[in-house]
């Protein structure tokens, strides 16, 4: 089992390199990284529990990585903000507490999903373990106010991510992780290069001293420095121009690892983004903040109108990350033109993330169903998925009074606020658009009907109404689907108290 | 009260949505009617229980924070603008319940779901009449197109699925440029808020011609996609085709005054400087809607787009009216032809929703007996169906605005209040009224005059066609005039004795004004 693949080896050495230097920094700080402790101690000795375990029997790894995302969240609650660790170089502010509790409860709600995914598995612990190793990852990458730990904190979210992604070891999964990885080393050595550049102009790694420093570096420098950080950081965001891997990699992946890579790290991601757009690149001499916009209009216009005629379902809920995504940079871009974009961000992240996951774990409870016309007529066997397949695809969409229409409305107060009313318009433009290709797929499911399926029959990727066949059932990514739907409502409407928290 | 209101039908909704799917038909119809008519049961004891003459403050006020951070509360309430609209919603969604017991429902599949839809569509456009918060306007509007999408998707006729699509993205491309408009303003108030009171008081926009003119545009655009006027209508024929006929009813009686509604009540009080410098934009739309509409109306074959397009002629006149209002004089003549003009678009809206929703709920008894809207299909119905041909009958006439119905009272109101400040605008609109007469008229003579002839088509109701086919079709039911009969004798009572109605409006749409001179 050990040895038996790349990723388990390439995920524990920086595991281990990360576990090593938090026990630096709670020297000062002892319950200040207890989250990141949690999780990165619940992903070694799920590792050891894993090699001890029956092969048949390794649920226990799931629940103890479950344990630690709850308590981990619980320490995030009752944590005090506003400090930091390794001198500065990690911050627990209301951003990082913010990316812990979306990181963790996204986590543990891919964790509950992929339960009977991976359930029998041979190699069940690992996968896991990876998952775990992936969302410390962004766990990292969302306190970093350093270079070093935000590239520690980049590998450590991609590399397991690779594994994951080809798990399967199949055709597809193969191709995805292969994809994946390439691109993902693309990018990782333009960041290096990037921090390298930095660190040379701006003569320190910290972002204290580089908002210092880089006002009197060399232009060019510090743009090709900037260009290569920024340029890694929207690869593991999966924004244009970095997103290739997105389509190919959901859908040749399992659905909970689709789930996890288009949600876990994106929070991350975009955390150090506003960080780095927010903090040393606020009044350098490139206008950052111009550039994030287009990205955001290309990344949203792009995933748009790359998904309106996917027939399979996770590729078209890919591009519908990649667009969305798009809607999530908008407040990055304005961040450092108004007080409302932080907020907006981090309400958007955390709706986004619940919504997507419902999404994909409505995915993961009709296994086998590929296609969009393998979920026509699901509504009358399974009417209550489909509900809540509607709540998070309209949810998506920004519909009332799912959260995302409430992060939707702080994106367009911040873009008015910051002088750009042509992003906001461009964003209402690009949501209307996504309309079309979610109802493409929720029309069928909710009202079509499965005989008229089968007389059709003429689409490739149907495999038939393998929906309807009772053993597929999957309670539990059933369960999670009906959690995350209910929880995007909840937080659409019973917001106050998180808005009030993230102010 | 009105929170009662909003959440009686969605709580019904979701409890009728736990009984299994086998339990009988009439369970779901009876909880259905039984809770529309406890609605409207509601609304009335409102209106009763607050007496006339009032004035022009508003009733039943609830205001509570939401989201306190982002300036969105839950605030609710009524005034002589929403209340005669709350009583026609719910006065139109009874309408539709009682006209789906014909058949005792057998014609409607799935009818858990169906009931469920309305009385949810219910909740969400009672809501929107009596929000007095942006967001929860927004809320509700959106959740009325989520609603009604479903509606046409799931039990509308052949092409229902393309029609809904198109009905949702149109709609919702001005739901957001409506929330692009409201943002705007939120964002103008100082302190920042999407309470509708606060913004009518602070007046946010005044002397920001530039800044208003832009939200204008947002909302207008938003607005106008939903009343629908010209060029925003093109969703519009096809998401009534298709929709069922109680869909139909709700789309044009209930939904389309959400777009004039908005307008009376954001866009007119809460920035009256960007509406005053615009207005002649609304009163040029409203004029090419009203002679658009009854022109391509008049070129109609098919008798459901005919109304679809009448309808954009009506909401024609809401517009010309409120446009015309916005001329600024201290003349006392002057102020009262204002007067009359709002009054007239309130009236207008509640005389629309009834004879609209009466004609689509005759046009479903047409569709249910040929299978068919296609006039040149029929001919000579009078001699076999004389109470539909009087009913339909009834209704074109008092649609056409003949004397002794509301269309009536609403039109000379607004052609009388809006003549003095655009003569030439409202004289051409008055040209609509011709045409509107002579469709009515052409069509009313094509299906239920001359010589019998009916449409001969496969599966028509209920069973096979054969010689005997022609028997079958019968004149109006029962359930289907009880549903009717009621809508018409309003539009009569309100012909004859609209005072009663008007005692409400007339308060109201006297603050209108006088927050537009600011």
């Amino acid at each position: 089992m050990v040895n038996s693949l790349m990723g388990s080896g390439a995920g524990a050495v920086p595991g281990n390199g990360m576990a090593g230097g938090m026990g630096g920094g709670s020297a000062m700080e002892p319950l200040a990284l207890l989250p990141e402790m949690l999780l990165a101690a619940s992903a070694v000795c799920g590792l050891l529990l894993g090699s001890w375990l029956p092969r048949t029997r390794q649920w226990p790894v799931a629940a103890l990585g479950g344990a630690a995302c709850v308590a981990g969240l619980v320490a995030t609650a009752f944590g005090a903000t506003g400090t930091a660790a390794f001198e500065g170089a990690f911050a627990v502010d209301t951003v990082t507490a913010t990316a812990r509790v979306v990181v963790l409860g996204g986590t543990a709600l891919v964790l509950a999903m992929g339960a009977e995914d991976v359930r029998g598995h041979p190699r069940e612990a690992e996968f896991w373990v990876l998952a775990q190793l992936a969302a410390l990852g962004a766990l990292v990458l969302a306190g970093a106010r350093d270079l070093l730990p935000l590239s520690a904190g980049f590998l450590l979210a991609s590399v397991p991510a690779y594994a994951l992604a080809g798990f399967r070891k199949d055709g597809r999964g193969t191709e995805a992780a292969l994809k994946f990885y390439v691109l993902g080393a693309l990018f990782g050595v333009l960041l290096l290069s990037g921090t390298a550049l930095l660190v040379a102009a701006g003569h320190g790694t910290s972002y204290a001293a580089l908002g210092e420093g880089l006002g009197d570096a060399p232009h060019g420098l510090v743009a090709a420095g900037s260009l290569g950080v920024l340029l890694g950081l929207l690869f593991k965001a999966g924004a244009v121009p970095a997103h290739f891997w997105v389509p190919d990699t959901v859908q040749g992946s399992s659905s909970p690892v689709a789930a996890l890579v288009t949600t876990v790290p994106k929070a991350g991601a975009l955390a150090a983004l506003y960080r780095l757009v927010a903090g040393p690149l606020d009044g350098a001499p490139v206008a950052w903040d111009a550039l994030l916009a287009a990205v955001a209009c290309a990344s949203m216009t792009l995933g748009n109108l790359a998904a309106f005629f996917q027939r399979d379902v996770r590729r078209l809920l890919a591009y519908s990350t990649v667009s969305q995504i798009g809607y999530l940079l908008v407040p990055v871009a304005v961040a450092a033109r108004t007080e409302l974009a932080r907020p907006a961000l981090l309400f958007y992240v955390a709706a986004y993330a619940l919504t997507n996951l419902g999404a994909f774990a409505v995915v993961c409870a009709v296994p086998g169903a590929r296609g969009i016309d393998d979920y026509r007529g699901l509504g009358r066997s399974r009417p209550l998925l489909v509900a809540a397949l509607a709540v998070c695809l309209l949810g998506l969409v920004g519909t009332p009074p799912t959260a995302v229409f409430l992060g939707k409305v702080g994106v367009f107060g911040a873009a008015v606020d910051g002088g750009w009313t042509w992003l906001a318009a461009v964003t209402a433009v690009n949501t209307v658009a996504s309309l079309f290709y979610y109802l493409r797929w929720l029309a069928p499911a909710a009202f079509g009907s499965a005989a008229a399926e089968r007389a059709a029959g003429a689409d490739p990727l149907a495999h038939g109404p393998l929906t309807h066949c009772p053993s597929a059932h999957r309670p539990l990514a059933t369960a999670t689907a009906y959690t995350a739907a209910a929880a995007s409502l909840a937080l659409g409407i019973g917001s106050a108290p998180v808005l009030d928290l993230l102010r | 009260m009105l929170t009662l209101l909003v959440l009686l039908p969605a709580a019904v909704a979701a409890l009728l949505l736990c009984v299994p799917r086998s339990a009988p038909r009439a369970l779901f119809l009876c909880a259905w009617t039984a809770t529309a008519a406890a609605e409207l049961g509601l609304v009335l004891a409102a209106w009763a229980a607050d007496g006339t003459p009032m004035d022009d403050g508003m009733r039943y006020e609830i205001s509570t924070r939401w989201i306190p951070s982002a300036g969105v509360g839950y605030h609710v309430g009524v005034d002589g603008l929403s209340l005669p609209l709350v009583a026609l919603t719910c006065v139109l969604f009874l309408a539709c319940a009682v006209y789906t017991w014909h058949e005792g429902g057998r014609g409607t599949e799935r009818m858990r779901e169906y009931a469920a839809l309305f009385l949810f569509l219910q909740a969400t456009c009672v809501g929107l009449f009596v929000a007095l918060d942006l967001i929860l306007f927004f809320v509700f509007f959106d959740l009325s197109l989520v609603g009604m999408y479903f509606l046409i998707a799931g039990w509308g006729h052949s092409g229902a699925r393309r029609a809904a699509l198109k009905f949702f993205l149109y709609t919702f491309t001005g739901s957001l440029a409506l929330l692009l408009g409201f943002v705007g303003l939120y964002l103008a108030s100082m302190p920042h808020t999407f309470d509708i009171s606060e913004l009518t008081a602070q007046n946010p926009l005044s002397g920001r011609p530039l800044y208003g003119g832009l939200v204008l545009l947002a909302l207008g655009f938003g607005l106008a996609v939903k009343t629908p006027v010209f060029p925003f209508h093109t969703w519009l024929p096809p998401a009534h085709t298709e929709a069922p006929a109680a869909g139909s009813a709700i789309l044009a009686g209930v939904m389309l005054k959400m777009g004039t509604y908005g307008f009376l009540r954001i866009a007119m009080p809460v920035m009256p400087g960007a509406w005053r410098d615009f207005a002649l934009v609304f009163v040029v739309v409203g004029v090419v809607s009203v002679l658009y509409g009854a022109l391509v109306a008049m070129a109609q074959t098919d008798f459901k787009r005919m109304i679809a397009y009448t309808s954009v002629n009506h909401m024609g006149y809401i517009l010309l009216a409120l446009g015309a209002v916005a001329a600024v004089t201290t003349d006392q003549h002057t102020e009262e032809a204002r007067h009359l003009a709002v009054s007239g678009a309130v009236f207008q809206m509640v005389s629309h929703g009834l004879l609209t929703g009466g004609l689509f709920l005759l046009a479903g008894v047409l569709y249910a007996r040929g299978r068919t809207y296609d006039m040149g299909l029929y001919s000579g119905l009078a001699a076999r169906t004389p109470v539909l041909a009087g009913l339909t009958g009834i209704a074109a006439f008092a649609s056409l605005g003949l004397p002794g119905f509301s269309g009536f009272v609403a039109e000379f109101q607004i052609f009388a209040g809006s003549l003095g400040a655009r003569p030439v605008a409202t004289a051409l609109a008055l040209l609509g009224i011709l045409l509107t007469a002579a469709l009515f008229l052409r069509a009313l003579h094509r299906v239920f005059l001359g010589p019998l002839r009916l449409p001969r088509v496969p599966g028509g109701e209920e069973g096979p066609v054969l010689p005997g086919h022609e028997r079958r079709f019968g004149d109006i039911r029962a359930a289907e005039s009880v549903a009717v009969v009621p809508l018409l004798g309003l539009a009569v009572v309100l012909g004859i004795a609209p005072r009663f109605v008007l005692d409400v409006v007339e308060p109201a749409s006297h603050a209108v004004l006088h927050l537009l001179a600011r």
